[in-house]
């Protein structure tokens, strides 16, 4: 057992912890505290994987703005506990059954694949995952895509406030 | 760093399981818009586990890039939910997803 | 037409279809517009139809007489059936034998129009109907069209048109007064007989036609006859069998036994009818077919036989019947049967010129006797009218054809008492009028070939003198026996001139064929073969003129020295006893066809109506098999085929789905976290597929 395993394995506790933590809270911003937890530890899992820049990325943009905005809303909804319902009762088992099943299909699709990851990983070069790298990437060879986001940015920015905008009454 | 790939491959995919029962069981909308992205970070896990695989080969960072789009993209998608449920709680005064029944029968 | 194609050489011939057409357009004429026109216009248009086509006889006549030997001509008409080997053409043949019934006929016609213009004017009033006056005269002169039609056809066929048609025209006129008669059905029951009996006599024609064609293959006269002479010496047998079926026809058209009951039942019509139809026209179609035909009786002794026995026992039998009526028409009907008794003999013996003259001579006087006694009754009724308004009882119901009813009319109505005296002196046979020419020339070739026969016949001209003297004295001689009798008028002249040229016809019309002269047997010769000459036989003429005499003597030792009073019994009654019941009631000849013929006949068809055919056939079949099986059929199929079992089908699809909707329905849950769970099982299954695959 490398150091590198053990680290892994330890984020991967805090992952899955922090995760069922967002499932379980009955409050929403306790649920929103745990998964800004659950981005930070994957950040550093990224890492872990020589993707430096995305880590930040992933840090910056959904740990920053995405759960950010999300800590907004509920702010804004109001804090509401949920009591268990009373309607759909079989709701939770069925969805406990089933996740289980999603999750033995995945465990059973890995072993079938096969497609021997087991064995040591070869080096990588030492800017793998820089910006730099990336960034070349981005803008040659995905230089479309790149500036297509832009525009459904500005889009989902327009659609946001059109959204939210106070309906006029004076029609 | 030699961490195999099958370990981080099924850590994303527990991830992602577990992403879906929140979605199924939660009855806050904002929650459960917060498991969506959860399940979206396990692909992204996923992502970056492959690409780690295929290192030095050409497809190597192209995973990264996919990253890249999909943290846009995700971005972007909860600034329109979120308005979305904003209005939504205007009129219906509750975030329970269970309000939203009226197509019942 | 016949005036275009056929009149180059034809020259007079060619008028000839006029005959037939003249009668027809005054029928159109009167049918179609004679309401408007009014009586005296009606009957002027049918008195100058038959006039001119009497016009026309005439100019055939003349036709005849132009040519070197009268031989006559065929006039062609029209192509009337033409089929593979059978073919018949409506052709007049105008020979002496035609002529001389185109002319007796319209000119006996023409006359009896005359007097029916007068008699109807009175009738049509006194029973109630002045409407039917139109109707009469069309009736009249359909009848004169349709002789014309049989008298001058060239082949059998086409004289069987003309035979049915007049006796259509017979039925028709004898229930004129359709509604009145006994029980207000008499007269129609009296025309239905005439017709039923007439229509066995036509089987007999039609029989024989048929036989003719098969032997022969064509049914014009000429062909016929031709082969009669080629080769009727051969086929005996079959020529007597065509010919003894056409004798039923004669049988039935002339009246002899045994189908000569139709005949005195036909006196329901009214008097012109029975004066120009069953005295001097239709009934003297019989002796024509036999005359026309005698190429085929000259061959056949046997028939020939059969026919003279039949007219010669005819004549008696009717005869003797006439002696016991005592309704005037009917002794009159009686006597036509008995004369044409005495034509068919004649013809029998092969003296087909004898029969000829009888049948001119007694269509004059017979018809004078008929008009004279309509004149008698037309003139009873105008004295019971009277009578009625004078206040004096009379008896009712009064029949004034009763002669009982009559006596004393000779000084009342003068003119038709002598014009019937003149008929009835013809008829007896009294030299010199017509009939004793005619008849004695019967007589005289029934003594030269059958002595039997000969002595019958005379005893039948006995019976004949006999009751013409009864009905003599008992209608115009003695004292009035009832009221209307007492105030008997005499008749306008319309009735009363055409009685006097009948009289004066039955008087010079001997001079036809008298001894020496011969005239008509030249005539005859032209078309008929085996024509001799009778020659007159001074025996035998006063044979019979002794007869007679002895007749007229014993008549009025009878009914003349003391004349009947009113309710006396006749007094032949008492010396003759049961005969003379017999005569009366004419040897219950009717009685006996109701019990063999008519009873089982009637029976077995209310049989056939009422029970075959409305019960079994209407309600058992019709209403119990068809109607009921229908019903319930369609019964069957409406509420269990259709109501359950296809509704059932349609509804059972409706409700099905209705069923599957409502339990699909439950998944609609509405809320959408069961939607994803449903998403996600969904996407599961898909997973597991194509990872265990």
């Amino acid at each position: 057992m490398t150091t590198h395993l053990a680290i892994f394995f330890g984020i991967a506790v805090i992952a899955i912890a922090t995760a069922v933590s967002v499932l379980a809270s009955r409050n929403a911003v306790y649920s929103a505290l745990f998964l800004v937890l659950n981005f930070v530890t994957i950040a550093s899992l990224y890492l872990l994987l020589n993707a430096a820049f995305i880590a930040m990325v992933q840090i910056t943009v959904y740990a920053g703005a995405i759960m950010v905005l999300f800590l907004f809303v509920i702010m804004l909804l109001g804090d509401e506990r949920e009591e268990p319902s009373s309607r759909l009762k079989w709701q939770a088992p069925a969805a406990f059954l089933m996740s289980l099943a999603l999750l033995i299909l995945f465990v059973a699709a890995l072993i079938q694949g096969n497609m021997g990851l087991q064995q040591a990983l070869a080096g990588v070069s030492e800017g793998f995952g820089s910006p730099a790298s990336v960034g070349r990437l981005l803008f040659s060879e995905y230089l479309i895509p790149f500036e297509v986001t832009s525009v459904l940015l500005l889009v989902a920015m327009v659609g946001a406030i059109v959204l939210t905008r106070p309906g006029r009454e004076d029609a | 760093m030699n961490i195999p790939t099958d370990y981080v491959l099924a850590l994303s995919g527990i991830l992602f399981a577990l992403g879906v029962l929140g979605v199924l069981i939660r009855r806050d909308a904002i929650v459960i818009f917060m498991c969506i992205e959860l399940m979206l970070n396990s692909a992204n896990v996923a992502f970056i586990a492959f690409a780690r695989s295929f290192g030095p080969s050409g497809a190597g960072l192209q995973g990264h890039v996919f990253v890249f789009f999909v943290i846009a993209v995700a971005a972007a998608e909860v600034a329109v939910g979120l308005a979305l449920i904003v209005t939504i709680f205007k009129t219906k005064r509750s975030i329970d997803v269970d309000e939203v029944s009226s197509l019942r029968g | 037409m016949f005036l275009t194609e056929g009149a180059q050489g034809l020259g007079l011939f060619a008028f000839a279809p006029l005959i037939i057409l003249f009668p027809f357009l005054g029928l159109l004429i009167n049918l179609t517009i004679g309401r408007k026109l009014g009586e005296k216009v009606v009957s002027f248009i049918a008195i100058s139809a038959i006039i001119l086509a009497f016009v026309i006889a005439v100019l055939q006549l003349l036709a005849l007489l132009g040519q070197p030997i009268p031989l006559g001509a065929t006039v062609p008409i029209a192509e009337w059936i033409t089929v593979g080997d059978f073919s018949v053409s409506w052709s007049m043949q105008i020979d002496t034998l035609s002529v001389a019934m185109m002319l007796m006929v319209t000119s006996v016609s023409a006359l009896i129009h005359i007097y029916a213009s007068g008699y109807m004017h009175e009738d049509v009033r006194h029973q109630g109907d002045t409407s039917r006056f139109t109707r009469f005269f069309v009736y009249f002169n359909l009848f004169v069209a349709m002789m014309m039609i049989l008298v001058t056809a060239d082949n059998y066929l086409m004289m069987f048109v003309g035979w049915e048609g007049v006796g259509l025209c017979s039925y028709l006129l004898i229930g004129f007064w359709f509604e009145k008669g006994k029980d207000g059905i008499g007269n129609a029951i009296a025309g239905k007989k005439a017709f039923i009996v007439n229509r066995i006599g036509d089987f007999g024609i039609l029989i024989a036609m048929f036989l003719i064609f098969w032997v022969v293959g064509s049914l014009r006269f000429e062909d016929v006859f031709n082969w009669a002479h080629a080769f009727g010496e051969e086929n005996v047998l079959i020529i007597s069998v065509i010919t003894m079926f056409m004798l039923l026809g004669v049988a039935g058209k002339s009246a002899q036994l045994p189908l000569f009951v139709w005949l005195p039942d036909a006196m329901a019509g009214p008097t012109p009818v029975s004066a120009l139809i069953h005295a001097a026209t239709m009934v003297t179609a019989g002796v024509y077919l036999i005359v026309r035909s005698s190429p085929l009786y000259s061959v056949t002794e046997v028939t020939s036989n059969i026919v003279a026995i039949v007219g010669t026992a005819t004549a008696f039998f009717a005869a003797t019947i006439a002696v016991g009526q005592s309704d005037i028409k009917r002794v009159l009907a009686y006597s036509t049967i008995s004369q044409l008794g005495f034509m068919v003999a004649a013809a029998g013996l092969g003296a087909y010129v004898a029969a000829m003259f009888h049948l001119i001579t007694h269509a004059f006087f017979k018809a004078l006797l008929f008009l004279s006694a309509g004149s008698v009754i037309q003139g009873i009724e105008q004295g019971h009218h009277d009578a009625e308004h004078e206040g004096a009882e009379i008896e009712e119901p009064f029949d004034p054809q009763d002669m009982r009813n009559m006596g004393g009319l000779r000084s009342r109505m003068k003119l038709t008492f002598w014009v019937y005296l003149i008929g009835a002196l013809a008829l007896s046979g009294f030299p010199p009028l017509a009939g004793f020419f005619s008849k004695d020339e019967i007589l005289a070739d029934a003594r030269i070939e059958n002595t039997g026969l000969f002595l019958v016949l005379l005893a039948a001209a006995f019976l004949t003198t006999f009751y013409m003297g009864r009905q003599v004295l008992m209608v115009f001689f003695g004292k009035p026996k009832t009221e209307p009798a007492a105030h008997a008028k005499e008749n306008p002249p319309s009735m009363t001139i055409p009685l006097l040229i009948l009289g004066l016809l039955s008087v010079i019309a001997g001079a036809l064929n008298a001894p020496g002269l011969h005239t008509l047997t030249d005539w005859l010769d032209d078309t008929l073969e085996h024509v001799h000459v009778t020659e007159f036989s001074i025996s035998v003429a006063g044979l019979a003129v002794i007869f007679s005499t002895v007749a007229v003597v014993l008549a009025w030792m009878i009914y003349g020295r003391k004349p009947m009073k009113k309710g006396e019994p006749d007094p032949l009654r008492k010396i003759l006893g049961p005969i003379y019941t017999g005569m009366e009631n004419n040897w219950w000849v009717d009685e006996l066809y109701q019990f063999l013929f008519v009873g089982p006949y009637v029976k077995l068809s209310q049989f056939l109506a009422d029970v075959v055919d409305w019960r079994f056939w209407h309600d058992w079949f019709h209403d119990t098999v068809l109607a009921k099986t229908y019903r319930s059929l369609s019964y069957w199929l409406a509420w269990t085929f259709d109501l359950r079992f296809i509704d059932g089908i349609a509804n059972g699809l409706a409700d099905v789905t209705k069923g599957a909707a409502t339990r699909l329905s439950v998944l609609q849950t509405g809320y959408v976290r069961n939607y994803a769970l449903a998403i996600l099982a969904g996407g599961l299954l898909i997973l597991s597929y194509f990872i265990f695959r």
